[in-house]
């Protein structure tokens, strides 16, 4: 690397004055790390601590009146609120269906890229595609396909049923319907996370394997498997943190129904704000989905470290 | 370890031939295939479209992308401009920016986190990580009364600070992870030699990254180019992001214009899918936060 010639260090400038004093080696980590922490106070903290307040007073988005203060009460409103839990079931079976079948797909995926091949590189990209789309363009084209007239999934699947295949009309049917969507869009994120854990196997441990004769199932148990454990966890936690915000596929698809089947958590709270304007309500509900996200960000975090201690 | 690493490093994939490709080109044609589905709209005449058994060929027409620039209009006399040059110039200038921000703002702190850690330094760590993992929804009421009250919402600036801190969590987590995998031992030995902490930062550490920085801009562009919500409730007229104008030509007296639609979809996929071909290798490496040694 570049050896630096010790004449520039001397005689640069002389020492007093504010600027020395913000340049001294002790306040290099803090004066490096304020810009990033100023943007994200003011852009994500402060709105947060807004909210929080928000949450302790009558206060409607929509209306000029003096907020009144309310203590706890629009906790408690939530807490108890029959409706908010159905909508966290709603979520919890989405988020866990559509991650168990990304975690699927993104495994064969990543084991069928697992090892070179011409034209790799583009067939890699037509796999990524799903993933560069926008939420928008991925719900409406979907709701087109499963459209039970002009769809093509409903057009495909109708020669193999005898009555007319109508997807979004059953609870059921319509959380398969975003399921599948999600999944297909997210599969390839979940691909690339393995494929990393796949790569960085020795390449030494399958020619130790090979010569000990070690079939299949016992390569991958004790070679492969260990080395993508930990990114699998990973991935079913990145998924479920990102899943969990699940808002726009659900909006553009379903709209939330049949009635409330479909109504995740984000479209509620969504709901709540913009369309009744409860928003002290809705602030104390984002609370609760904050700690939510915490508990998971912990496990996230827990899951990184010891991807690194098994890595080193 | 050092040695472990280093036999890590000369890891190669399994070798496959042709055969191989055949049948990964079967699979990923037919998950690209919805994909594919939309471009073939965007070539499609409005009854072909909706064409009932659907039509894998049928005679191309550009109408729908001369659409997405050109609308009839009776009152106007013929022709008339619609604005979206205007909203892909948004989309591309607010992405590109908020990017580039977070990347710049986010590698200074990254710097600091792997090399001069403050007291509670993973508190700060963490503390940026949940402002990443939280629901949009949790801030977007708050953000919105902010940008109103303020004055921020419909300007560039707005939209591109929000989109920067967005941007900030992971730039710093993926960007220090990378920093942590340099050799902290030469920089002091160009220390010693007498190099200033700016000539080992720009002069030794930056060049090494270089790939992590690209993987890092990549992975943002991605996660800023599509999005919706914010864009929807704080964009103004002259700062909307196309994914906002698609949303709103489905609403229409007609239906949906599918072909008009997959034109505007098409048109939005190519350059983020330029992009992300050229990086593709580094991408690869972003995506694990680091947490895969090579």
């Amino acid at each position: 690397m570049a050896v630096v010639s010790a004449q520039q260090v001397t005689g640069e400038r002389s020492a007093g004055g504010f600027w020395a004093w913000l340049m001294a080696p002790e306040r290099r980590g803090p004066l490096l790390v304020t810009p990033a922490l100023l943007v994200l106070f003011v852009m994500n903290i402060f709105p947060l601590l807004w909210s929080f307040g928000l949450s302790f007073f009558n206060y409607r988005a929509n209306r000029q009146t003096v907020p009144t203060f309310e203590g706890l009460q629009f906790y408690q409103r939530v807490l108890t609120d029959e409706n908010v839990w159905e909508r966290f079931q709603t979520t919890a079976i989405i988020v866990g269906s559509s991650v168990l079948v990304q975690l699927i797909v993104g495994f064969l995926l990543a084991l069928m890229f697992a090892r070179s091949f011409p034209l790799r590189r583009i067939l890699l990209m037509l796999v990524l595609t799903p993933m560069m789309l926008s939420f928008v363009s991925v719900g409406v084209f979907f709701k087109l396909y499963y459209e039970p007239t002009f769809g093509l999934v409903s057009w495909a699947l109708n020669h193999f049923m005898d009555e007319r295949f109508v997807l979004l009309a059953t609870p059921a049917g319509a959380i398969a319907g975003i399921v599948f969507a999600d999944a297909w869009m997210w599969s390839p994120f979940v691909m690339l996370l393995v494929l990393a854990g796949l790569v960085s196997v020795p390449k030494y441990l399958y020619e130790a394997a090979e010569i000990d004769r070690a079939s299949w199932w016992r390569r991958f148990s004790t070679i492969t498997f260990p080395y993508i454990k930990s990114l699998l966890l990973l991935a079913v936690l990145f998924r479920t943190i990102e899943t969990f915000k699940l808002f726009d596929i659900v909006y553009i698809i379903t709209e939330g129904g049949p009635g409330s089947a479909t109504e995740t958590i984000a479209v509620y709270v969504y709901r709540q704000a913009f369309q009744f304007f409860r928003t002290s309500q809705s602030a104390a509900l984002a609370y609760i989905i904050l700690f939510v996200v915490i508990v998971l960000t912990n496990l996230y975090l827990y899951a990184v470290q010891r991807r690194e201690q098994e890595v080193t | 370890m050092a040695a472990a690493a280093r036999r890590g490093r000369q890891r190669e994939l399994g070798k496959a031939g042709w055969g191989w490709t055949a049948l990964v080109a079967v699979v990923s044609i037919i998950y690209f295939f919805p994909v594919l589905w939309i471009i073939l709209t965007a070539f499609k005449t409005r009854t072909d479209a909706l064409a009932i058994p659907p039509k894998l060929f049928f005679t191309p027409t550009l109408d729908n992308f001369i659409g997405v620039f050109y609308r009839a209009s009776i009152s106007a006399g013929g022709a008339q401009e619609t604005n979206f040059p205007l909203y892909f110039f948004n989309s591309i200038f607010i992405a590109g920016t908020s990017v580039l921000l977070a990347l710049i703002v986010g590698t200074l702190a990254a710097y600091a986190f792997s090399r001069h850690p403050l007291r509670g330094n993973d508190t700060y760590l963490f503390i940026i990580l949940t402002t990443r993992m939280m629901p949009p929804i949790v801030v977007i009421i708050p953000i919105f009364l902010m940008f109103r009250l303020s004055g921020l919402a419909g300007s560039y600036w707005g939209i591109i600070l929000l989109y920067t801190a967005f941007n900030i969590p992971f730039s710093v987590w993926l960007v220090k992870s990378f920093f942590d995998e340099l050799n902290p031992e030469i920089e002091d030995a160009a220390r010693m030699d007498g190099a200033t902490e700016r000539q080992v930062f720009f002069g030794m550490c930056l060049p090494q990254i270089l790939a992590g920085l690209a993987a890092t801009f990549v992975f943002g562009l991605i996660l800023t180019w599509n999005e919706f919500l914010f864009a929807l409730l704080l964009t103004g007229v002259d700062t909307r992001t196309v994914p906002v104008a698609m949303a709103r030509t489905l609403g229409g007296e007609v239906g949906v214009d599918y072909g008009l639609l997959a034109a505007i979809v098409t048109l939005f996929l190519i350059p983020i899918f330029f992009v992300t071909f050229l990086l593709q290798n580094q991408l690869l490496r972003g995506v694990t936060f680091g947490t895969v040694k090579r």
